[in-house]
């Protein structure tokens, strides 16, 4: 009934989050790799600002469509209040803290999975560098 | 049937993402990101609704299954319409750019 608002408002809370990280970092650390045994590159760590859009677009993607699914239902008006389900306050509190906290508990930990997986590639990159310009010297 | 055909977009969208990075222009991430947090948000539904209804919910009637796949249809060209529009709007390959301009001159 009402679920997507619980996504969507860490999605306004995440967005001015991000805004407010982008303003604060400092320019991202290089590093070289070396990619499919190729020549060295220069890399950069991804930004943390750049991480939370992830979220970000997980969250509003997410909730654009299922509030287009609310309509579909009848369930979004477009005339106040908005929501049908606002007659029975009640139910309509009892889905946001049910379903609409698990989508946004369920996103935010694919999303920690992808930084955690991220950090820990961009990590390996920057331990083996040592060991390649040893080779390098050799 | 949402939650599926939402999921095809998503790994269909996501392959084509693959391929084509990192020069990939037509910002097709933003439909990735789209339709896995829909595809989330629909498991979470699902999830409840199989709490709730149990075994049932896998035996859809007819119509239910057709509008639901109606939904599912109109749920991706949704998707589709605001990628179309963000691109659109960020014009990673200054095509719109350069045809305004042209006019101009």
């Amino acid at each position: 009934m009402s679920c997507f608002i619980v996504p969507a408002a860490e999605a306004v809370i995440t967005t001015i989050a991000a805004k407010a990280i982008k303003a604060k970092e400092v320019a991202p650390k290089t590093v070289e790799v070396q990619f499919d045994g190729a020549g060295v590159e220069t890399a950069e760590k991804i930004p943390f600002s750049r991480k939370i859009k992830w979220l970000n677009n997980l969250l509003w993607g997410g909730s654009a469509l299922l509030a287009f699914e609310h309509i579909w239902h009848g369930e979004v008006t477009p005339w106040f209040p908005f929501l049908t389900a606002s007659g029975e306050p009640a139910q309509m509190l009892h889905e946001m803290a049910t379903t609409g906290v698990a989508m946004s508990a369920l996103v935010t930990c694919v999303w920690l999975g992808m930084v955690a997986v991220s950090s820990a590639i961009e990590n390996r990159a920057v331990k083996a560098q040592p060991v390649k310009s040893q080779v390098a010297e050799q | 049937m949402t939650l599926l055909i939402t999921v095809f977009a998503a790994v269909i969208c996501t392959v084509i993402w693959y391929k084509n990075v990192p020069k990939s222009e037509m910002n097709i991430g933003i439909l990735c990101w789209i339709y896995w947090g829909a595809s989330l948000m629909w498991l979470v539904d699902a999830i409840f609704e199989y709490a709730d209804i149990g075994a049932e919910y896998f035996n859809p009637t007819p119509s239910d299954m057709l509008n639901d796949f109606y939904l599912g249809l109109s749920a991706v060209a949704l998707g589709l319409v605001i990628w179309l529009i963000i691109v659109l709007v960020k014009d990673p390959r200054g095509v719109l750019k350069e045809v305004l301009l042209k006019k101009k001159n």
